[in-house]
């Protein structure tokens, strides 16, 4: 049986990597909010009140392009309803926790702490703590996101645009899921995924990324039957 | 108006965070439900990975001899069999680096 210590500091050593593409990614955000013109301390404010990458330069890129606050509202909505899944999916092995830390826990789930968490706790069922764990991902991902925005909004775009490093976030992505490529299952799944996802990208309000999953987990659902 | 805006969309991506884990309970999925949503990583990663890689900052589909594509090839090679997240990201980001900068400068 790990400690609470034990499980935290595996949380931060798992979600670690991930850093070398949360970082750049999170002083390009921070610089391009102040880049498109938007007061710092309200692009700084985002990242504690959304905390939510993608979605911060999508509102703040809709807002300087003229679109209505519905608009960029809604869309920062519909990109981070990808949540509810995780939350189903965590649900299981937070259970046991008390309504307040239920809630509490919930802030600091994001993309890839909860890729990590979730490995982990597939692996780790029988731990009492499980949930240090994913604590250890989510404040690491915290933390080095305020930081990163910060940095950004406060030094501008340092990191040079010519490097691309947006690029390491597909890349972040990709380290997550390759080993599921060994199921074929997974495989098909993932590209319906992807070409859905390719096929509805202009679906208003960024809705692509609700529309695929949706339609992934339906094919999902259909190759379990089929396995039966 | 926009701190307004910024702070019904904070609401709004704490309750998409929060309510799943606070209203699911064991007996309310069933094995069935559980089955699928065991392939949550791989339905939903994929709408990340793919836009960012085959649709370009302006909303259009990439070339088929887009750096991109070489890179994210290289991580996927290096990724399955490395099972190691610093080496699949640093080996995409180089061999994309190289390609931008070697051959095509």
């Amino acid at each position: 049986m790990l400690s609470k210590k034990q499980l935290f500091s595996r949380g931060m050593l798992d979600i670690a990597p991930h850093m070398l593409s949360v970082i750049p990614f999170g002083i390009i955000c921070g610089a391009i909010g102040v880049d498109l013109g938007f007061n710092p301390y309200l692009v700084y404010a985002m990242s504690i009140i959304i905390f939510g990458g993608a979605s911060q330069i999508v509102f703040l890129q809709l807002l300087s392009g003229g679109a209505s606050s519905l608009v960029a509202v809604t869309s920062v909505g519909v990109i981070n309803s990808r949540h509810l899944l995780y939350g189903a999916v965590l649900s299981e092995y937070l259970e046991k926790l008390s309504f307040i830390k239920k809630l509490l826990i919930s802030y600091v789930v994001v993309d890839q702490g909860f890729a990590e968490s979730n490995k982990f706790f597939k692996k780790n069922k029988t731990e009492q703590y499980l949930h240090y764990h994913l604590l250890g991902t989510g404040i690491t991902m915290w933390v080095c996101w305020q930081i990163a925005t910060l940095a950004g909004i406060i030094l501008g775009s340092f990191v040079p645009e010519e490097l691309g490093l947006k690029f390491a976030i597909p890349l972040t992505f990709i380290a997550i899921v390759v080993q599921d490529l060994k199921k074929l299952d997974h495989v098909i799944v993932m590209l319906v995924c992807g070409i859905s996802s390719l096929l509805f990208f202009e679906a208003p309000f960024k809705s692509y990324i609700l529309i695929s999953p949706v339609i992934a987990l339906f094919v999902a659902a259909l190759l379990l039957r089929l396995k039966k | 108006m926009t701190w307004l805006s910024i702070t019904i969309a904070g609401i709004l991506t704490y309750f998409t965070r929060m309510t799943m884990i606070v209203l699911v309970r064991r007996d309310l999925l069933g094995e069935k439900i559980k089955a699928v949503l065991a392939y949550v990583p791989s339905a939903v990663f994929p709408a990340i990975i793919f836009p960012a890689i085959f649709i370009n900052d302006y909303g259009a589909y990439i070339e088929m001899n887009d750096p991109k594509i070489f890179g994210a090839l290289v991580a996927i090679i290096v990724g399955y069999f490395s099972r190691n997240v610093i080496a699949t990201i640093f080996s995409g980001l180089l061999s994309y680096w190289i390609i931008i900068f070697v051959f095509l400068s």
